[in-house]
């Protein structure tokens, strides 16, 4: 099988697994405890808080371990949004392109009575770092923007938005899960006060993630209980996969120049392949996007079949399509960028790891082109759009 | 656990009856691009038995899957009896859909009363 759904999950790394074996089965005491053996888990809990800080130019006291992506993101909109309440600041700003777990947070903050306003990310699928500074008020508690995109792989400026927050005094987070272990990413640089981050986008193991907090701001606990984590958040901490993450995460760092250099190569063989295919289009900008990342949609086609007939030829990639979702509707990332219903349906996002080869790449890009075709065969848009009776889009 | 049953993979992979009849007795099209969905069903009909069929379909898996299980279903039969033809038909013969997927089998449906619709207007009026 060619993997090629790393945005979905990735593989984890064989240090990961390693990490995570040898302490399941030799250290499993409660890091509360006062006891050795409980002193020797919290001595791992806290070398993965050091490593995981270091990995993003951050402080050890300024990371929160969580279950993942979703939590940090709904941990820190929900402190921003208390912190906003306690000085009458009612208003957010995001984009319309964020994942869930940060739209529909908004969404409920908006049923609670605060304001949201979602910015727009054009054609493109980047922010305009001027947009963010118009959007700002004198009652902004937050600004939100990924830092890349899981759809499009499109890269914000992060740096210059948080700038423009810094110099507002109005908090900023950046869900930048997608981020986190595939480009370089400095709290400090990017004027970062809040960022979430996954182990398993990573090399690390699912259901464990991080928050950073820029020391200095108080967070809303979503987990109520014990006094674990700074006593923001309660439970008994999940050591082996915390340390699994942050073996997962200093590898990955490591690594990173030269992986990213390698993918970026491939990734633009891949879009200029599967240009070929007619009536095709990249989603989102050429260049300003992960290395992993390639996202086209064909005119004319469904994305749920031409991922079945791809899985039948060992291709394993996602789609934006309705029925792939569940739902009536295409991705909201695709409709945020201005592709309509008809197109939106046909996209294919392959999401390249490590272990690609060149003839991997070879294999995805005629593959592709042979099942576009064979959809197109005996699809009625199709056949409408070649006897002129619609117009073409792409 | 699958997404599909093997008999909906099969119908997918290898649908039965696709193309256009070009001087087709009937022709319904149903749905459109905002849901996902297309189908578009031809009919050629003799004596009131329906003799062939065809159909194109923009779609999801059970989608092509629901459009080639329908076009088994009636071919060879009455015009009176494919108007029978119903949803839960198509998916019980494609041993079940997943709920999500339903439409996609309702759509067929359309997409076949669509075109024995067409049939009937055009032979009313000739
Ligand atoms: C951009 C983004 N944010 C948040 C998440 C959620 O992360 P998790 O699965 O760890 O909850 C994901 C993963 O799908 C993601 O891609
Ligand atoms: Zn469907």
């Amino acid at each position: 099988m060619i993997y090629a759904d790393n945005a979905a999950t990735t593989k984890m790394s064989e240090a990961a697994v390693h990490t995570m074996s040898a302490l399941l089965a030799d250290t499993w005491g409660n890091p509360s405890s006062l006891y050795t053996a409980g002193q020797k888990a919290k001595e791992a809990l806290e070398k993965a808080r050091a490593e995981v800080a270091a990995a993003i130019g951050a402080e050890p006291r300024e990371i929160l371990f969580t279950s993942g992506g979703s939590e940090a993101d709904n941990q820190a909109i929900r402190s921003a949004a208390e912190l906003g309440k306690k000085a009458g600041k009612l208003h957010l700003i995001s984009t319309a392109f964020e994942h869930h777990a940060v739209l529909h947070t908004l969404a409920k903050l908006e049923k609670e009575g605060f304001e949201v306003t979602l910015l727009p990310v054009h054609e493109d699928g980047l922010v305009r770092p001027q947009e963010v500074a118009d959007a700002i008020r004198e009652d902004t508690c937050l600004v939100s923007v990924m830092y890349a995109n899981n759809e499009i792989g499109t890269i914000q400026p992060i740096r210059e938005i948080g700038a423009i927050c810094r110099a507002r005094g109005v908090l900023f987070h950046t869900d930048a899960v997608q981020a986190v272990g595939h480009i370089p990413v400095d709290v400090l640089l990017d004027n970062i006060d809040l960022l979430s981050a996954s182990a398993h986008k990573f090399h690390g193991p699912k259901g464990v993630g991080f928050l950073y907090a820029k020391k200095g701001i108080r967070l809303t606990n979503l987990i109520e209980g014990g006094a674990q984590e700074r006593g923001r958040r309660a439970g008994t901490e999940n050591v082996p996969g915390i340390a699994a993450m942050a073996a997962a995460l200093t590898e990955t760092i490591a690594a990173m120049p030269e992986v990213s250099a390698r993918l970026a190569m491939l990734r633009d063989r891949l879009i200029a392949g599967l240009s070929k295919i007619p009536h095709a289009a990249l989603n989102g900008d050429a260049s300003k996007r992960l290395p992993s990342n390639v996202n086209f949609c064909f005119e004319g086609i469904e994305g749920e079949s031409l991922l079945l007939l791809l899985d039948d030829r060992g291709i394993a990639a996602s789609s934006g399509s309705a029925c792939t979702s569940g739902s009536l509707d295409p991705s909201h990332v695709l409709l945020a960028i201005g592709r309509v219903h008809d197109v939106a349906h046909g996209s294919l996002r392959l999401s390249i790891g490590e272990d690609i080869t060149e003839a991997d790449v070879e294999y995805i890009i005629r593959n592709v082109a042979e099942v576009v075709d064979y959809l197109r065969g005996f699809s009625p848009i199709w056949r409408d759009l070649v006897a002129g009776k619609k117009e073409f889009i792409l | 656990m699958a997404l599909y049953s093997e008999k909906v993979m099969d119908h997918f992979r290898n649908p039965r009856n696709v193309g256009v009849i070009e001087d087709a007795d009937g022709v319904g099209e149903v749905g459109n691009a905002k849901c996902g969905d297309i189908m578009k069903m031809y009919l050629k009909i003799d004596n009131d038995i329906i003799t062939d069929v065809k159909f194109e379909t923009f779609g999801c898996g059970s989608a092509i899957a629901s459009s080639s299980m329908a076009t088994e279903l009636i071919k060879g039969k009455p015009v009176a009896e494919a108007m029978k033809l119903t949803n839960k038909a198509v998916a019980e013969a494609l041993d079940g859909l997943p709920d999500y997927k339903m439409h996609c089998s309702v759509l067929a449906e359309e997409a076949i009363r669509s075109a024995l619709e067409d049939y009937e207007k055009k032979h009313a009026n000739g």
